[in-house]
């Protein structure tokens, strides 16, 4: 029996194995590997970030930063690699030294000053910002050969499709998002404290250490996820990625994470994922499809997987109530 | 007299903190203070901080009352775009113009409605039932726009933005009679303290007889309300629609002037003119920022410095802290004492 936990997850990936059905009847191209192998490596620095999300959502805190962290790391990889000639794996493992110590920071405030995660991050979001704007306003490309060398490596699939790096490391994020989420006492903690905070304390769960490694998690993989997209866009600009942070949440609110916390998969945010990329595939193979349909689109499915998640709680609180009832 | 100390007390920090930055400013930039008159109209940056506060302390209107419900609206910016969208479309199509802002301001409640419906009647958490607007808002505007920049020209209507009477910008009227107009509505009546009731404590409050689900809708339209007319400066000032730039991230910019004005973001107490001297703290350091001289790149970067220390100064770990030092130290003197006295 399917427990009703998981339920916002198997319908999100019904509807995405119906939704590709759909595409396919329409345009039979869309099965092609070509076709999923640009959805994978189009959507890996926001399936990057999504991970780290998830994180935190799970722990029933939210993290407005993603988006202008991705920004900053990319121009701050760009500006080193281009302007300044440093080897591009010493300006990676800098930036991500840069955004984990920022994620630390702003897990440490949320936790010590007690401020909610909603206000420390957003300030930590124009922080971000600002520091990208600090280091270069300005669009700044990016050649090296070991960069040309990373890109130039793929695995072909039969029908011409690539599996390129950067898909592979989104995948290789999910699969280590899933290990730690489910095998791991860091993995458990994050559900307890997003259960239920007080009760996570009282059990002896160490929800100071845990919240600042969330946080510094969801700092990483947003790093990541700006030296990703600084690969796929080979440039760095200040002013991109304006906004991926809703992206990032719509992406776990669809796969079937609660927002109150504690309840959620990983593998939900990848289906998530590979949903609001088939819409936007959807619209270029359609071609008459204005791009801001995208919106309207993603906005309409959060609304439906809300009520959904809604009635599955009523419906099992009922549930509950109607068991206790027959006892008594 | 009492009243008016305690009011004092409350806003002191806001307004020390205001004075401090504007005191900054006028340090750094000479003449930031003065405000003259020309062409029988004022001018100055202080009367530009006022006039271009508008938007923000619009939002910052409706977002205190839905903040004050324990909730948050994260839509006012999308809100503001299908507004605007809404507003240039119609003019140039030659509607009139109290049809025009009729029509738009039905729009913007209408939006705070549909907020108000997943709140209040599907429970659904505040940050995410505002989400779905947040997101799909911008598109629908663009529907609206049909994905360009609508441009009018129409003078009656700019002088929303940009006009002025008795010497005095338009906007500020607006946004001072907006928040006079909410703000005796709270607390000439009981209803502000009924929506402190109902943020405090739902569920206590609905037992008490307070009707929570009905003042929560109220609190989301009227941030609807507050959001339409912010959507209708914002687009007669620039006489034009643009539906993915017009008050873009305003609503996070309205967030913390309310939580900078002192007001929880878990709800209860509220007070709309903390949350509106926290705008216009908020609005300075824009101003402020572009009046020094500083290169523009500095704006987000100071602005964010700041904000941090405010927050941080205003935690609750931090107030935790200054209420144990003060006790402590009013310990010390009553042990004091009562040496004193046994000696």
């Amino acid at each position: 029996m399917i427990h009703a936990r998981n339920l916002p997850f198997i319908t999100t990936l019904a509807i995405f194995v119906i939704a590709y059905a759909l595409c396919v009847l329409q345009f039979p191209n869309m099965l092609s590997t070509r076709v999923i192998g640009n959805l994978l490596t189009d959507n890996a620095f926001l399936g990057i970030a999504a991970v780290g999300m998830t994180f935190v959502i799970l722990s029933s805190g939210i993290d407005l930063s993603v988006g202008s962290v991705i920004a900053f790391t990319s121009v701050f990889v760009a500006v080193m690699v281009g302007s300044f000639g440093v080897h591009p794996l010493t300006a990676f493992i800098a930036a991500l030294v840069i955004s984990t110590l920022f994620g630390c920071l702003m897990g440490a405030m949320i936790r010590y000053l007690l401020i909610p995660p909603f206000v420390v991050t957003l300030a930590g979001m124009f922080l971000a910002r600002g520091a990208a704007y600090l280091v270069s306003t300005e669009s700044v490309p990016i050649t090296h050969e070991f960069i040309d060398a990373m890109m130039g490596f793929y695995i072909r699939f039969p029908g011409g499709g690539r599996l390129t790096l950067l898909a592979m490391i989104m995948l290789a994020v999910f699969i280590a998002g899933i290990f730690i989420a489910s095998r791991t006492r860091f993995g458990a903690n994050v559900y307890a404290i997003g259960g239920n905070i007080q009760s996570a304390e009282l059990m002896g769960v160490p929800v100071g250490s845990t919240t600042i490694r969330i946080y510094a998690l969801s700092g990483f993989l947003s790093g990541l996820a700006g030296i990703v997209y600084t690969l796929y866009t080979s440039s760095g600009y200040s002013l991109a990625t304006v906004g991926v942070e809703l992206d990032a949440i719509a992406a776990v609110v669809i796969g079937g994470t609660l927002l109150t916390g504690g309840v959620g998969l990983i593998a939900g945010t990848f289906v998530g994922i590979l949903l609001q990329g088939l819409i936007q595939t959807y619209i270029v193979f359609d071609g008459t499809l204005s791009s801001w349909w995208t919106k309207i689109v993603i906005g309409i499915l959060l609304f439906v997987f809300i009520v959904l998640q809604r009635t599955i709680i009523w419906y099992s609180n009922r549930q509950l109530a109607v068991r206790q009832l027959k006892e008594v | 007299m009492h009243v008016i100390t305690r009011r004092l007390r409350r806003l002191a920090p806001q307004l020390i903190a205001l004075a401090i930055i504007l005191g900054v400013i006028s340090l750094v930039a000479p003449g930031f203070l003065t405000v003259s008159v020309q062409n029988g109209r004022l001018y100055g940056s202080l009367i530009d901080i006022l006039v271009r506060a508008a938007p923000v302390a619009l939002l910052t209107v409706g977002m205190t009352l839905v903040i004050a419900t324990r909730g948050i609206d994260l839509s006012i910016g999308a809100v503001i775009a299908i507004c605007g969208a809404v507003a240039a479309s119609l003019i140039t199509e030659g509607y009139s113009l109290p049809v025009v802002i009729a029509i738009s301001l039905g729009v913007g409640i209408a939006c705070g409605l549909w907020n108000g419906v997943l709140v209040a009647i599907l429970d659904i958490q505040p940050i995410i039932a505002t989400l779905i607007l947040m997101v799909a808002g911008r598109g629908i505007a663009q529907l609206i726009t049909e994905g360009v920049i609508l441009t009018f020209n129409d003078d009656t209507f700019s002088a929303l933005g940009s006009g002025a009477f008795a010497g005095i910008p338009i906007p500020i009227y607006l946004w001072l009679g907006t928040a006079l107009i909410v703000g005796l509505l709270m607390r000439r009546t009981a209803l502000g303290f009924l929506i402190e009731a109902t943020g405090i404590n739902r569920r206590a409050a609905s037992l008490a007889g307070v009707r929570a689900r009905f003042l929560i809708f109220a609190a989301y339209a009227i941030s609807g309300l507050c959001a339409a007319i912010a959507g209708m400066i914002v687009t007669a000032d620039i006489r034009g629609a643009d539906a993915n730039n017009a008050g873009l991230w305003l609503e996070l910019d309205a967030i913390l002037a309310v939580v900078v004005g002192g007001t929880s973001l878990n709800g209860g107490r509220f007070s709309i003119t903390a949350s509106l001297i926290g705008a216009l703290i908020i609005q300075s350091i824009n101003t402020g920022i572009l009046v020094s001289g500083f290169p523009p790149e500095f704006n987000l970067i100071i602005k964010a410095g700041i904000i941090i220390i405010v927050l941080t100064l205003q935690s609750p770990a931090v107030m935790t802290l200054l209420g144990f030092m003060k006790f402590s130290r009013r310990r010390e003197t009553l042990t004091h004492g009562t040496k004193e006295a046994t000696r």
